[in-house]
């Protein structure tokens, strides 16, 4: 997928703006969050937080030895006639999953959510080598009806409202329109059917690998997911290198607290581990089982200062406790992953120049690392992408004098004084009788041109303070 | 008896905001400290904390700044600041400015281990019981990000809140919620900032108050400015140590 993150003003501003998208948001608003809370709480506050750090330190141990994990998971997957490829990037992923279909003569795809896919732009290739990609989680089919990304990472379509996704679907399925939630994913269900039956490629992503055992494990709440990675013939699972856990026991930790702190369930509809094709006597399942690992920017984050980034478990909680995502869409973002975790992946993944704006946007409130499953440092991690902007000069040159004149006159005590008494004065003579200041200059007007600026009192603290008077008039 | 009781000596950190906006906001802390018995001193030579330096990736600047706080307050008994983001930046930050360097982290850890934010130190060092304010009509608190989540201030203002003759307290929906003022965030990303502002603005009119107290500089200059602008005159927007100074 092209990256738009260079544009996340333009596009916040535009998400601002526009006052259907906002309704929509605000309905939204903190509903995942308030699941969370209650499962929570049911789960005991204080287990949960225990599983919060062994959570953790299961991904740590996975990422300490990544390479060693992945290797284990190859060999043993290979042993249970699974096939293991390895994609260094976006346009590999697609040129291994067009090799396959041109191997095995696939002409369609139906597809379960996998936000690797997205990443990689895989329905245009698939599309443009004429092998048709459906999407089957409801969210996604909406989506490529209306012909959108994504806005979230588990609930794809949440900045789509009822009636929007009910006039779509009088225009591309024709039948009468219907505003019952119910009847709505019925007549989904019943355009899904055919392509279900008829396709001969599923494509899932994979929540979890499994180093031990070679397995790959899939949520969802659908149920989707189970008729594409078991009615095609072949099924392809594609998903990154950070996603290999030791072993089952440890998926099970993991998957206690993915799915309460995504949507507050307990467990999910829908949970499946799947370890190799169909063997001779099984019922059901593909012929053939392949498992693309891809890279994609994550191996430069392994060692670095940002690593504890590739812990994620995309659970979304922390968009869902974002309230610069809450106010601004997932859009607004550009790219595949939105809030505090797009922040910081964004940026590593398409280049730190390329979304500049990311890091910033935040106001480093904290309620996503205190949500985190898996406790990321996310607003930590988005303070040293800022570190790395400026030591690489990527901020503007009037910024980074302004810091450096602000730290030259704060070290030292005396000009300091100076420079804030006369501030004071300025600014409170700025804000006249009703003491509020309307317009600031320069880069202050960022900061008026939605709100006063409360005028100061006009004399520095410690020049009353040293004048000795200690009641304020 | 006197004699064997040794008096507390506090630094008290005013914030560079309250410095240079709201005095009365300092004076206010001073008088609570002194009714709580301390012995109080306020370093002329202080500046502010670095925390601007420090969210922006200024690293060296936050770091000149965290050394000369260092410096001035580490004489003191306590540190105490009317802000839970400038104490959060000593206690939790400063150690990662210094990480691995041996004798600064000393000096880093004891000194944020007697850093408080204002209400935290009023409540769980010196136990102050009777507050000197009075305040008439309903108050909601909002409570600001790093003073909750980085120091769990949040049951320390409104008990010390609901000491105050005549305050009925009202709490919000989604008080913990970000209000937008995020430091520069509010300036470089002045819209997205407005309009949480408008959010939290919208929260707090819901809940029908005459004032909303806080206990951080930056969320009380963005909430005010917004209930401003947007023509509310009335809605009192305080620092928790005015309300209970009855400076308010
Ligand atoms: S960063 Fe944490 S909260 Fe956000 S999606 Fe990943 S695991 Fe979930």
């Amino acid at each position: 997928m092209q990256s738009a993150s260079v544009h996340f003003r333009q596009r916040a501003s535009g998400a601002l703006a526009d006052k259907h998208l906002q309704r929509t948001l605000k309905r939204f608003g903190s509903g995942f969050a308030d699941k969370r809370a209650a499962a929570r709480r049911a789960f005991g506050e204080d287990a949960f937080e225990i599983l919060r750090e062994a959570s953790a330190a299961i991904r740590d141990r996975a990422l300490e030895d990544l390479d060693a994990w992945l290797l284990r998971f190859e060999a043993e997957a290979l042993r249970r006639g699974s096939r293991v490829i390895w994609a260094e990037d976006a346009a590999e992923t697609c040129a291994r999953v067009l090799e396959i279909c041109a191997r095995h003569g696939l002409t369609k795809a139906i597809k379960s959510k996998s936000m690797l896919s997205e990443e990689a732009g895989l329905n245009d290739a698939l599309a443009a080598a004429g092998v048709q990609p459906v999407e089957t989680d409801l969210g996604e089919y909406i989506l490529q009806l209306a012909g959108e990304a994504p806005s979230h990472i588990i609930a794809p379509a949440i900045h789509k409202d009822m009636g929007e996704v009910s006039e779509l679907f009088v225009r591309h399925h024709g039948r009468p329109k219907s505003d019952d939630i119910a009847q709505m994913t019925r007549e989904a269900r019943e355009m899904l059917r055919p392509h279900f039956l008829s396709a001969d490629l599923g494509i899932s992503g994979g929540n979890f690998l499994v180093a031990e055992t070679g397995s790959v494990a899939i949520v969802t709440n659908e149920g989707n997911g189970r008729m594409v990675t078991t009615l095609p013939r072949v099924h392809i699972a594609i998903t990154g290198i950070e996603k290999v856990v030791p072993t089952l026991e440890d998926l099970s930790a993991l998957n206690r607290i993915l799915p309460r702190s995504a949507t507050g369930q307990e467990i999910e509809n829908y949970f499946s581990v799947l370890t190799g094709p169909k063997r001779a006597g099984d019922a059901d399942g593909p012929e053939h089982l392949y498992v693309i690992l891809v890279d994609n920017g994550r191996t430069r984050l392994v060692g670095s200062e940002l690593q504890e980034m590739l812990r994620c478990i995309r659970c979304g909680a922390c968009m869902n406790h974002c309230p610069v995502y809450q106010t601004v869409g997932g859009h607004s973002y550009g790219w595949v992953y939105p809030g505090p975790m797009g922040s910081v992946l964004t940026p590593v993944y398409q280049g730190l120049e390329n979304a500049l704006d990311l890091p910033q946007a935040a106001t480093l409130c904290g309620a996503c690392h205190v949500a985190c499953p898996v406790k990321i440092p996310l607003p930590g991690l988005l303070r040293k992408l800022r570190e790395m902007q400026m030591e690489r000069g990527l901020r503007p040159w009037a910024e980074r004098a302004a810091f450096r004149a602000w730290a030259f006159t704060a070290q030292r005590p005396w000009l300091y004084a100076l420079a804030t008494r006369i501030a004071a004065r300025a600014l409170k003579w700025m804000g006249g009788g009703r003491g509020l200041i309307a317009r600031l200059p320069f880069a202050g007007r960022g900061w008026t041109r939605g709100r006063d600026f409360p005028a100061p009192e006009g004399r520095t603290f410690r020049e009353l303070y040293r004048a000795g008077r200690r009641r304020q008039t | 008896m006197q004699a064997m009781i040794r008096i507390m000596r506090v630094g008290l950190f005013v914030t560079c905001l309250v410095d240079l906006v709201r005095p009365r906001i300092g004076f206010a802390a001073l008088e609570l400290l002194q009714a709580a018995g301390c012995e109080v001193d306020v370093p002329q030579s202080q500046t502010c904390c670095g925390q601007p330096g420090w969210n922006s990736g200024d690293r060296p600047s936050a770091r000149a700044l965290a050394e000369k706080v260092i410096a001035e307050f580490e004489v003191f008994d306590y540190v105490v600041a009317p802000s839970g983001s400038c104490a959060g930046m000593i206690k939790t930050h400063y150690p990662e400015l210094f990480a691995g360097e041996g004798a600064w982290l000393a000096r880093v850890e004891a000194l944020g281990a007697k850093t408080h934010e204002l209400t935290d130190f009023l409540v769980n060092v010196v136990h102050l019981e009777r507050v000197p304010g009075r305040f008439a009509g309903t108050i909601t608190y909002h409570d600001s990000c790093s003073g909750l989540r980085e120091l769990g201030v949040k049951a320390q203002p409104r008990a010390l809140l609901a000491r105050v003759p005549g305050a009925e307290l009202r709490e919000m929906q989604d008080s913990e919620v970000c209000c937008g003022f995020g430091g520069t965030f509010s300036i470089k990303f002045g819209e997205i900032s407005a309009a949480m502002a408008q959010t939290k603005c919208d929260r707090i009119h819901a809940s029908g108050v005459h004032a909303v107290a806080l206990g951080d500089l930056g969320c009380m200059l963005n909430i005010e400015g917004r209930l401003r602008r947007m023509g509310d005159a009335t809605t009192r927007v305080l620092h928790v140590a005015e309300v209970l100074t009855a400076k308010a």
